[in-house]
């Protein structure tokens, strides 16, 4: 296995970028990842995104993406219609098969212009499920509402989630809903979507986030501290809501298990938690505990969740910490799917 | 900054979107046009519902047409549930709130995930008995149970009405659903001024400040570089057809209600990018690489794509292919 390490990241999100495409919304997270990596534009071996056509509702979203790369003189590429984690996945195995030295992964996508709730309604099985329309939330919330009862968690579990999440998330300018908020006043909200209020759903969000990734010698001499990847594996289960315990995520302990997620201590954990009961679900299939490891310290998906980008902003977000010094071992986490039903999780770890 | 415009998109298709179910899905399905719940027995012997062509944990494939096929419920309990307060016209069956619950049907071993008509969220909980509500009228899809509804102690389910097949009806093998997105989708900056620039007789582009090169209709960078196309600059409405090809399709363009007609590439002359553009004015088979063209602009002019209408020849000599070359 060769040494890869994140080397520089970028992200920017807001509710509703109503003035830029697509491609205008990249450009500056881009520039931004590629300066600060310290290589230069024509050095970086391979580029990857993430991106989904059905959130503009057109064909060939990631050729916006590559305008604002700059493709010429043609450079090696390649795309995944999945979280841009997928795409940083691609990129570590491109790095491995000795042929590229470093990677550009980038991830963006817009909510806002379509009804993202309903959209994300046809990644369903399209003969059982998408003929009744449960919308994403819909979904998540039958998750919830089965972990409850199996766990004896109850809506205040969920609500100090949340309320955690938007205090943490005070720190990160890219982060929307944030405040000092209790679990308590979060608990007079109303029920949206039984068990979840609006507190324990993702904000809907506009962004864009990359990262670069280098290969050994090269990520030392760029970066005082490079974030090495030590593990990153994804697993998937069974699609259908009613055959798999929706209590548990087996797929994440699983990858968790072979990333080595549990060989060290771990400091700090970004868990692509886009509903308060999944960061529960998630934190026990990866055995972690808020006492040791800092959760969500960027305030996770529940503050900012672009879809596209949210889950290489996990693997960002705890690169930049160890980068930092401010942690020296971490976990990401990126989820695709309904109800959890994929997941990837990469340890990170500085030297 | 500019306003920028933004436009309302549908994305719908036609008819609804039709799809072929395989033998499995189709026998479940026409188990749902007779009244009926179907479901398979697994190898480890669990009761799979609704039944896949697969077995979910192992991936062993599941036969269409052996004995393994029982029948589950009606009856079912609530596995877990969640409120719709507010139905989706035109996506969801029922027009009144209701309960999305996973509902384990009597004998099988997983659940399915459907709507309960309850009135209101607090009468249904996880362990509610319900039972399905079917449509008089069925067709072989999951939608010929319109709800489901809960059932009192002793209560029996009401039954389905007889389907009556008609001579020749034949198993369920498709299905169609409507999908329908709607976006308001917004255009950016470099598109509206180009854009606003169409609505006055101009062809708007931009170059980065690291290049000489000029983007008709450019999306906000330069596409070689990446960077932005942060000057704005007007090219002209005349260039050379690059390439083209006849089109002997019908309704493809609102521009080109008569066919054949003519698509072309067109350098446009202070651009270092083609253009796309119809070309009118001269016989179909007139028409050839490095013809001189002009934009016909239409008499009212409006800030979209219809306000050049075509290119036609200026009967200028051609331009030399060196001229070109590079944007083949």
């Amino acid at each position: 296995m060769r040494d890869v390490a994140v080397v520089s990241y970028a992200c920017s999100n807001v509710a509703r970028d109503a003035s830029h495409n697509e491609t205008e919304m990249i450009v500056p997270v881009l520039h931004e990842a590629v300066e600060t990596s310290g290589l230069a534009h024509d050095e970086i071996g391979f580029v990857c995104s993430g991106s989904l056509d059905y959130l503009q509702g057109g064909p060939f979203a990631f050729v916006a993406g590559l305008d604002a790369v700059g493709a010429w003189p043609p450079v090696r590429e390649s795309h995944v219609e999945m979280d841009a984690a997928w795409a940083l996945y691609e990129a570590w195995v491109a790095i491995q098969t000795g042929e590229v030295d470093s990677a550009l992964v980038y991830g963006f996508g817009k909510s806002s212009p379509g009804d993202l709730h309903e959209i994300m309604t046809l990644q369903l099985d399209p003969y059982y499920l998408l003929p009744l329309w449960p919308s994403m939330v819909d979904v998540a919330a039958l998750q919830a509402c089965a972990f409850l009862e199996a766990n004896g968690a109850t809506e205040r579990n969920l609500a100090e989630v949340s309320a955690r999440s938007q205090r943490n998330a005070r720190g990160n300018p890219n982060a929307l809903r944030k405040g000092d908020v209790s679990a308590e006043e979060i608990l007079q909200q109303p029920v949206t979507h039984h068990p979840l209020r609006d507190a324990d759903i993702f904000p809907i969000t506009d962004g864009s986030a990359a990262v670069v990734l280098a290969a050994g010698d090269l990520a030392r001499k760029v970066s005082s501290r490079p974030a090495w990847i030590r593990g990153i594996e994804h697993r998937m289960e069974a699609h259908g809501l009613g055959v798999r315990d929706l209590t548990r995520s087996e797929s994440t302990r699983a990858a968790g298990a072979a990333a080595g997620a549990a060989s060290g201590n771990v400091d700090v954990a970004e868990l692509h938690a886009q509903f308060s009961h999944e960061e529960l679900i998630l934190a026990e299939a990866l055995g972690l505990d808020g006492a040791t490891t800092d959760i969500n310290p960027s305030g996770g998906a529940l503050a900012a969740n672009a879809v596209m980008s949210a889950g290489l902003v996990r693997i960002g977000e705890v690169a930049r910490r160890i980068t930092d010094g401010e942690a020296d071992r971490g976990v990401a986490h990126a989820t695709s799917g309904p109800a959890l039903q994929q997941n990837l999780v990469c340890v990170l770890e500085g030297e | 900054m500019t306003d920028v415009f933004t436009a309302h998109h549908v994305i719908e298709y036609p008819g609804g979107y039709t799809r072929s179910v395989g033998p499995v899905i189709g026998r479940f399905l026409t188990g749902l046009r007779d009244g009926r719940l179907l479901a398979v027995t697994l190898d480890d012997g669990r009761v799979l519902v609704p039944p896949t062509e697969y077995d979910p944990a192992t991936s062993a494939a599941v036969a269409p047409d052996a004995d393994h096929w029982v029948e589950v419920g009606p009856r079912g309990t609530v596995q877990s549930f969640t409120w719709v307060s507010h139905p989706r016209p035109g996506k969801h069956m029922l027009d009144k709130p209701f309960a999305f619950a996973l509902i384990r049907p009597d004998g099988a071993d997983t659940a399915i995930l459907h709507v309960v008509d309850c009135g209101s969220a607090d009468a249904i909980r996880i362990g509610s008995r319900v039972a399905p509500r079917w449509r008089a009228e069925r067709t072989g899809s999951i939608t010929d149970i319109e709800a489901w509804t809960p059932l009192g102690d002793g209560e029996e389910p009401e039954p389905a009405t007889l389907h009556v097949p008609a001579e020749d009806e034949q198993p369920v093998v498709g299905i169609t659903v409507p999908i329908r997105l709607e976006y308001d989708l917004t255009a950016g900056i470099a598109t509206t001024r180009y854009l606003k620039g169409l609505g006055e007789g101009k062809i708007i582009g931009g170059r980065a400040s690291s290049s000489e090169d000029v983007y008709a209709a450019s999306r906000g960078t330069d596409p070689k570089s990446g960077e932005p196309t942060s000057i704005e600059v007007e090219v002209r409405d005349t260039g050379v057809i690059t390439t083209f090809c006849v089109v002997n399709v019908p309704g493809l363009s609102e521009l080109a209600p008569e066919i054949p007609y003519v698509s072309a590439q067109i350098l446009l002359d202070g651009a270092n990018n083609t253009f796309f553009g119809l070309i009118r004015g001269c016989p179909v088979d007139e028409v050839h690489m490095g013809q001189r063209v002009k934009a016909h602009w239409a008499d009212e002019l409006k800030p979209d794509h219809t306000s050049i209408q075509w290119f036609e020849p200026t009967g200028e000599p051609d331009a030399s292919y060196e001229i070109y070359k590079d944007y083949l």
